[in-house]
């Protein structure tokens, strides 16, 4: 034991002494998260659109009024015809431009449907996502409200948005769930797997092997400190998005901790799997990066939601730990559901863990070679 | 090739004794390249045992297997008693190794390595200080400096200081004094001799030919086979040709005539010298005429007497004047 203990030591005065490490550990979370926060969070506050209102009528007024008064968009033209909806895209003060067809209520009243166009400026296409899908809940909210009022069965107002993808952006906070789950990979993966390549590479781990160390006490020794240190980390932004965002975590707290335990460990023990094929440090990071980073970043759903991408890389998507992990954080954070929701996906996630472990203990040489 | 016992008459009375390391047709292979083949040795307690041999001789593979870090392809070897198959547990409990790359952490101090080796070995620095004293109270006073900003002979010495730590029967050094300024070499060596005292065998390796004679028995080994092993005198009396040693104001343009000269049988540079054995039948012209018809009239030739390194090279190039010498006399030129 007292063995293990000053492995442990030595591996936390690695960490402590390499700026690079604590950087990545505790600075990189905290910047992409005001990063992301700050971006999100303020961009949505009156922006300008225009109106193009080929109907005015008393239905039309109330929706535009509604949108108007929502505190995410402002009254930025009324536009007399479509020849003018690029002109003022293009000035790129207006973000975009709403039109509503030609006997909008009437259409509305007699056919049961009717519908509004939204042209946004497709050049940010994160605003534009943004901007159409607030547009359509302000629309569904209205429909709602229309149906309540018993006017007819069905009245629909259609919103016609053309988009390639579809965020199901309900709160603002999505980035949160995927910084931890990115953040979590980062460390434990990446850096447990070049901190381990980096003993081989230095020719320390010949010393290390030849010494009555267990390879279970040399592995564990070096994982400990990542665990607890992304621990700490997870703490940390899950703090900071409280206080500076104000994002409370809906569901229960113990059950979040425990599934980021689970992730952590997951993580790591990727660490180590790819440790012990990598020969050294370059082949760690081009393992960690090329084969998880990059897949997790663009299929995970943490930017694109997966049931908008093509179908084989939904498949891809299917066999990503990450992409379990992000539906189970965001299940527990911000729709506040509880276990019997994510059991499938904790399952996964324990599969994996222990898969990933078991290989790991397989591969870990005794000797050199 | 067994080991010559008849070799060290001082001690005799250690052929009774159970080797310390038992090495019998070890042979090695990576892919197609055959790093070891039929290599066989013993080495006796308490004796400094030498591996004297160029890069990519098969010191460090060899090494390795001793060590339990690679397993041989063929041949049986025991180390204390142990088989490096089945009981690598309790060789690795008994030896210190040394690497051919000092094992120590870089970013930690020169006294955190010390502990941290003494900590994973079970022991405590104060414990076993008495054995290391002489040679950890030369880097003492920079104890809290970083290891990686340590010249090669601190890092040299800490690292020795590091695999010393748990006092271990069996030492096992790779290269130690590769990489090292030639004071921290013989004071490395003057160490070595000091640890014989508390009853450590050492096994070392060396590229350096000068070295072997600070062993108590050497091994020459090339290309993955061993030539010869027997204490440095005897190997040094191996050498049955006479010897000449010539100096020249000009060792280059010496080398290359001399190398011409048909009775030459071997040629090579020797610090200011350079030495030179003949064959047993020599041409008409004698040697001073051959010379000065090259251009070289400051020529000296006296006999000399062999050294180890002589007999070492005569021994690798099989007496006969193989490319080697031709390498080394391009090491030579400016």
């Amino acid at each position: 034991m007292k063995r293990f203990l000053g492995f442990v030591r030595k591996e936390f005065l690695h960490i402590f002494r390499d700026p690079l490490t604590m950087i990545i550990i505790f600075g990189i979370p905290a910047v992409q998260i005001l990063l992301f926060g700050f971006v999100v969070s303020t961009d949505l506050k009156e922006t300008k659109v225009a109106f193009l209102d080929l109907s005015k009528d008393e239905i039309t007024r109330t929706l535009s009024g509604k949108i108007c008064s929502s505190g995410f968009f402002e009254l930025g033209a009324d536009l007399t015809g479509y020849h003018e909806a690029e002109h003022v895209l293009r000035k790129n003060k207006i973000k975009a431009v709403i039109v509503f067809e030609k006997d909008f209520g009437r259409r509305l009243i007699s056919d049961g449907t009717a519908s509004v166009h939204i042209i946004a400026d497709g050049s940010e296409p994160n605003m534009a996502t943004l901007i159409t899908s607030h547009i359509s809940a302000i629309i569904a909210d209205y429909n709602r409200e229309l149906a309540g009022a018993g006017l007819q069965q069905v009245l629909l107002v259609q919103p016609e948005v053309r988009m390639f993808y579809n965020p199901t952006l309900k709160g603002q906070f999505m980035f949160v769930p995927g910084v931890i789950t990115l953040i979590m990979l980062l460390i434990c993966a990446l850096m447990t797997s070049i901190t381990i390549t980096r003993e081989k590479e230095f020719g320390t781990m010949e010393v290390l092997l030849v010494s009555p160390l267990r390879p279970a006490q040399i592995i564990l020794g070096k994982v400990l400190p990542y665990f607890i240190l992304s621990f700490v980390d997870v703490i940390l932004i899950l703090l900071l998005s409280w206080f500076v965002f104000e994002l409370p975590v809906k569901g229960s707290l113990a059950l979040l901790l425990a599934e980021l335990m689970l992730y952590i460990l997951m993580s790591l023990s990727l660490g180590i799997l790819i440790s012990t094929v990598a020969k050294n440090m370059q082949q760690a990071i081009f393992i960690s990066l090329v084969g998880m980073m990059l897949p997790t970043v663009l299929l995970s759903g943490f930017i694109i939601p997966v049931e908008s991408m093509p179908m084989p890389y939904q498949w891809v998507s299917k066999i990503l730990p990450p992409a379990y992990f992000i539906t189970i954080i965001k299940n527990i954070m911000i729709k506040g559901t509880g276990f019997l929701y994510v059991w499938k996906e904790t399952l996964f996630l324990l599969v994996f863990t222990l898969a990933a472990i078991g290989l790991s203990i397989r591969n870990f040489k005794i000797r050199l070679q | 090739m067994e080991p010559s016992r008849r070799a060290c008459p001082e001690k005799q009375s250690f052929s009774h004794m159970q080797p310390v390391v038992q090495a019998l047709g070890i042979g090695k292979s990576f892919g197609t390249t055959v790093a070891l083949r039929d290599i066989s040795f013993e080495v006796l307690p308490g004796e400094v045992f030498g591996f004297i041999g160029p890069d990519g001789a098969g010191k460090t593979t060899l090494f390795r297997i001793i060590t339990t870090l690679l397993l041989p392809d063929a041949g049986e070897i025991q180390v204390m008693g142990f088989d490096v198959r089945r009981d690598y547990r309790g060789i690795r409990k008994n030896i210190g190794y040394m690497p051919g790359r000092f094992s120590l952490y870089m970013d930690l101090t020169v006294e955190e390595n010390l502990r941290f080796y003494a900590t994973v070995f079970g022991t405590t620095v104060e414990e076993n200080y008495d054995l290391i004293r002489d040679i950890y109270s030369q880097i003492e006073p920079f104890k809290h400096r970083m290891a990686g900003k340590l010249s090669g002979g601190m890092k040299q010495k800490l690292a020795l200081s590091c695999a010393l730590i748990h006092k271990p029967s069996l030492l096992i050094l790779d290269e130690p004094t590769t990489g090292v300024d030639a004071v921290s070499r013989a004071e490395f060596w003057e160490m070595l001799k000091k640890l014989k005292a508390h009853n450590i065998t050492i096994v070392v390796s060396t590229p350096y030919m000068d070295e072997a004679t600070r062993c108590d028995r050497v091994a020459l080994i090339q290309n993955g086979r061993i030539f010869s092993v027997d204490t440095p005198d005897h190997i040094t009396a191996g050498f049955s040709r006479p010897l000449l040693q010539v100096k020249s104001a000009s060792k280059h343009l010496l080398m290359n005539a001399l190398k011409k000269y048909p009775g030459t049988l071997s040629v090579w540079p020797f610090g200011e010298y350079v030495h030179l054995t003949l064959r047993d039948v020599l041409p008409e012209e004698p040697l001073p005429r051959f010379l000065e018809r090259h251009g070289i009239r400051d020529a000296t030739l006296m006999e000399a007497k062999p050294g180890i390194e002589d007999r070492f090279l005569e021994l690798m190039s099989g007496a006969e004047p193989v490319p080697e010498y031709r390498k080394e006399v391009n090491d030579d030129q400016p």
